[in-house]
C-alpha cells in the first residue's frame, strides 16, 4: 500500500519525508544540538540569527535552534501518546457499546456525544488550569476530549463485524464474549482506527501546542514549541523568537496531514483513480 | 423532518443539563480551589476572609445544593455572578458575544469563498501544478497553528509594511459606534459613517483570515473531492456527450451537486472556529467570548465557565441543526425520518 501511495501521490511522499525528518531530529536532538536547550547566557540575549546562533537567541539568551530541536521530542511524544491513549479508551468504550447494543449502547453513545458537543478547548483549558501546569495534566486533558471519535468509529465497526457468520460460529463453539472480542472483532475493526489515528495526528500536535501556547503545558523552562511562540509574542519585533518554533509546529503537522490525506484518498474508492 | 428537529432540540436540553453537570463535577473533582485563584495572598491567610468568600459564593454548601440553586436560577434565565468580573455572567456574555459573532462571520465568509474557489480550481485542473499547489495550501490551512499565523501576520503586515491596522476592533483614536447590534460594521452602516465602517472592516481582515484558515483548508479539500466524484458520474458524461462546453458542464451541472457536502463542512467549521477564537482573540486583543473563556478557565471562574460552555454548546447544536435542515432541503435523497 505504501509503495503504491508513494508512486501515485507526490504530496504523500513529502509528508513522509517531513515526518521522517522530525523523527530523526527527535532521536538525535541531544547529539546534534549546538547548545544546551536550557542554558541561559545573559550576555547574548535577543541575538539575531547569525552563524553562532542560526535561529537567534531568546530573552534569556538561550539558543533557539537547540530549543526547537529539543521541542520536537515533546511534540511528537505528546501527539503520539494522545492518539494512542485516546484510541485505547475509544476502542474499549466503543467496543463495549457496540457489542452489548440496546439501552447500554444508547446511553454510552449519548455520553460520548455530550463530550463531543462540549466546547473542547474550554474543557481542556479548565482541566489543565485546575490541575496545574504539567505535561501529564495536558495529556490527560487532551485524552478526555479526544476519545469519543474513536469510540464512535469502533462502535460502528463492531456492529458491522458482529453480524458476520464467523462471529456466529465462534459463539456456537462456546467462545466467551471476551475471546470473541479479542480474536474476532478487534482484528477486523482495528484498520479503521489506525486510519483515523493517522489522519488525527496533525490535529493532536496542533491542539497540544495550542494549550502549551496558552501556558497550560509544562512549566516554563521546558522547550515546548507552543510556549516558545508565546514567549516570542511579547517581543514581536524580535521576530525569530516566535518564528522558528512555529515553523516546527507547522512542518510537523503538515507532514502528518499530507500522510493522512494520502491514506484517506487511497482508501476512498471513489477517489482512488484520481489521486 | 419535523420529528428530526424535535429530537435534536430534546438532545439540546439533555446537552445543556449535561454541560452543567460536567462543569459542576469538574469544579469539585479538581484539587485546585477558586478561593486560591481569586483572593490575594494576604487575604488567603485571613481565615475570616476565606470563610466570607466561600459563604458569599455558596461554596460552603453541599454540591447538590449548589447545583439545584444554579439550575433553578438557570431556568429563570439567571446564569449567576462571575467570580472574576463580579458582574452577572449573562451580562458579560451579552457584552462580549457580538464581537465574536462579527469575527466568526468574517472568518467563515473568508473560509467559504476561498475554500470553494480553491477546491473547484484544484478539481478542474486535477494533477496539474495548480492542483498540487492548492492542495498544499489547503494542508497548510489545516496545519498552521492560528496563534503563530496571527503573530507572523501582525509582524509582516502591521509592523513590517504597515498596511494592516494593529490589534483591537477599531483604531485607538476612533470612538466606537453607538450600540445597536453590537457588531461595529452593522452599527457603523446604520449610522451611515463610512469612515468608521472602513476602519472596523480593516480591523477584521487579519484576525478573520487567521480564524478562517483551518476551515478554508477543510472546505478546499471537501470541495475538490466532492467535485471530482460528481464529475465521474453518468449524468456528467451525458452532458459532455451532448456537446456542452466544459465550462457549462461544471457550472450548470456539476457544481451545484458538488457543493452539497460542503454545507456540512461549513457547520463543522464553526466548531473549529470557536476553538480558534481563544487564540485569535487573545493575540488581536479582540474583546470577545474566546478571551472571556480563556480568562474564566484560567481563574477557575466556574459560573462564567458554565455560561460560556452553554452558549457555545447551544450555538454549536443550533448551527449544526440548521446545516442538517439545509442539507435535507438541498439534497432530496436525504431523509431524516425513517
Amino acid at each position: 500500500m505504501i509503495r503504491s501511495l508513494l508512486r501515485r501521490n507526490r504530496l504523500f511522499t513529502i509528508g513522509l519525508a517531513l515526518c521522517a525528518f522530525w523523527i530523526m531530529i527527535a532521536l538525535l536532538a541531544p547529539l546534534i544540538s549546538p547548545y544546551d536547550p536550557l542554558g541561559q547566557d545573559m550576555t547574548a540575549r535577543f541575538q539575531k540569527p547569525s552563524l553562532a546562533h542560526i535561529c537567534g537567541t531568546d530573552s534569556l539568551g538561550r539558543d533557539i535552534l537547540s530549543r526547537v530541536l529539543a521541542g520536537s521530542r515533546i511534540s511528537i511524544g505528546a501527539g503520539f501518546l494522545t492518539i494512542l491513549l485516546s484510541s485505547v479508551v475509544g476502542v474499549v468504550y466503543g467496543g463495549i457499546a457496540g457489542y452489548l447494543g440496546g439501552a447500554v449502547d444508547e446511553i454510552m453513545m449519548r455520553g460520548a456525544e455530550l463530550v463531543q458537543a462540549f466546547p473542547t478547548i474550554i474543557l481542556a483549558m479548565v482541566i489543565s488550569a485546575a490541575l496545574g501546569p504539567s505535561l501529564f495534566h495536558t495529556l490527560l486533558a487532551m485524552v478526555v476530549i479526544w476519545w469519543p471519535n474513536y469510540a464512535r468509529v469502533m462502535r460502528s465497526m463492531v456492529i458491522q463485524v458482529r453480524s458476520n457468520e464467523y462471529v456466529e460460529a465462534a459463539k456456537s463453539l462456546g467462545s466467551s464474549d471476551l475471546r470473541i472480542f479479542f480474536h474476532e472483532i478487534l482484528p477486523n475493526s482495528i484498520g479503521s482506527i489506525v486510519v483515523l489515528a493517522t489522519v488525527d495526528f496533525g490535529n493532536a500536535i496542533l491542539l497540544f501546542s495550542g494549550l502549551s501556547f496558552l501556558g497550560l503545558g509544562s512549566p516554563p523552562p521546558t522547550p515546548e514549541w507552543g510556549a516558545m511562540v508565546s514567549d516570542g509574542a511579547d517581543y514581536l519585533n524580535d521576530w525569530w523568537i516566535a518564528t522558528f518554533p512555529g515553523i516546527g509546529i507547522l512542518t510537523m503537522s503538515m507532514g502528518a496531514n499530507f500522510i493522512g490525506d494520502g491514506v484517506r484518498d487511497y482508501l476512498d474508492p471513489k477517489l482512488r483513480h484520481e489521486v | 423532518m419535523f420529528r428530526y428537529i424535535l429530537r435534536r432540540l430534546i438532545f439540546l436540553i439533555f446537552l445543556m443539563v449535561g454541560v452543567t453537570i460536567v462543569v459542576f463535577l469538574l469544579s469539585h473533582a479538581v484539587p485546585s480551589d477558586p478561593v486560591v485563584a481569586n483572593l490575594s495572598q494576604r487575604n488567603l491567610g485571613d481565615a475570616e476572609m476565606v470563610a466570607a468568600f466561600r459563604a458569599k459564593w455558596g461554596l460552603d454548601q453541599p454540591l447538590y445544593r449548589q447545583y439545584f440553586t444554579y439550575m433553578s436560577n438557570l431556568v429563570q434565565g439567571d446564569l449567576g455572578l462571575s467570580i472574576r468580573t463580579q458582574r452577572p455572567v449573562a451580562a458579560d456574555l451579552a457584552r462580549y458575544f457580538p464581537a465574536t459573532i462579527e469575527l466568526a462571520a468574517f472568518g467563515i465568509l473568508f473560509a467559504t469563498l476561498f475554500g470553494v474557489l480553491f477546491g473547484v480550481i484544484s478539481a478542474i485542473r486535477r494533477n496539474t501544478f495548480a492542483d498540487h499547489f492548492l492542495r498544499g495550501v489547503s494542508v497548510f490551512g489545516v496545519s498552521v497553528p492560528s496563534f503563530w499565523l496571527a503573530l507572523i501576520m501582525l509582524f509582516i503586515f502591521y509592523l513590517g509594511f504597515g498596511v494592516a491596522p494593529g490589534p483591537g476592533r477599531i483604531s485607538p483614536r476612533v470612538s466606537p459606534p453607538e450600540t445597536w447590534s453590537g457588531l461595529y460594521t452593522l452599527d457603523a452602516l446604520r449610522m451611515g459613517d463610512w469612515a468608521l465602517l472602513g476602519d472596523a472592516l480593516s480591523h477584521l481582515v487579519l484576525p478573520g483570515i487567521c480564524l478562517g484558515m483551518f476551515t478554508m483548508g477543510l472546505i478546499t479539500r471537501t470541495t475538490r473531492s466532492s467535485l471530482l466524484e460528481v464529475l465521474s458520474l453518468d449524468f456528467i458524461r451525458t452532458a459532455r456527450a451532448k456537446g456542452l462546453a466544459e465550462k457549462n458542464v461544471i457550472r450548470k451541472h456539476a457544481l451545484g451537486n458538488a457543493l452539497i457536502p460542503v454545507v456540512t463542512v461549513v457547520g463543522v467549521g464553526f466548531g473549529n472556529l470557536l476553538s480558534g477564537m481563544v487564540f485569535v482573540e487573545t493575540i488581536f486583543a479582540w474583546p470577545g467570548i474566546g478571551q472571556y473563556a480563556y480568562q474564566s478557565a484560567k481563574n477557575l471562574d466556574f459560573p462564567a465557565i458554565v455560561g460560556v460552555s452553554l452558549l457555545i454548546a447551544v450555538n454549536y447544536v443550533l448551527i449544526n441543526l440548521t446545516v442538517d435542515i439545509l442539507y435535507g432541503l438541498l439534497d432530496p435523497r436525504v431523509r431524516y425520518d425513517r
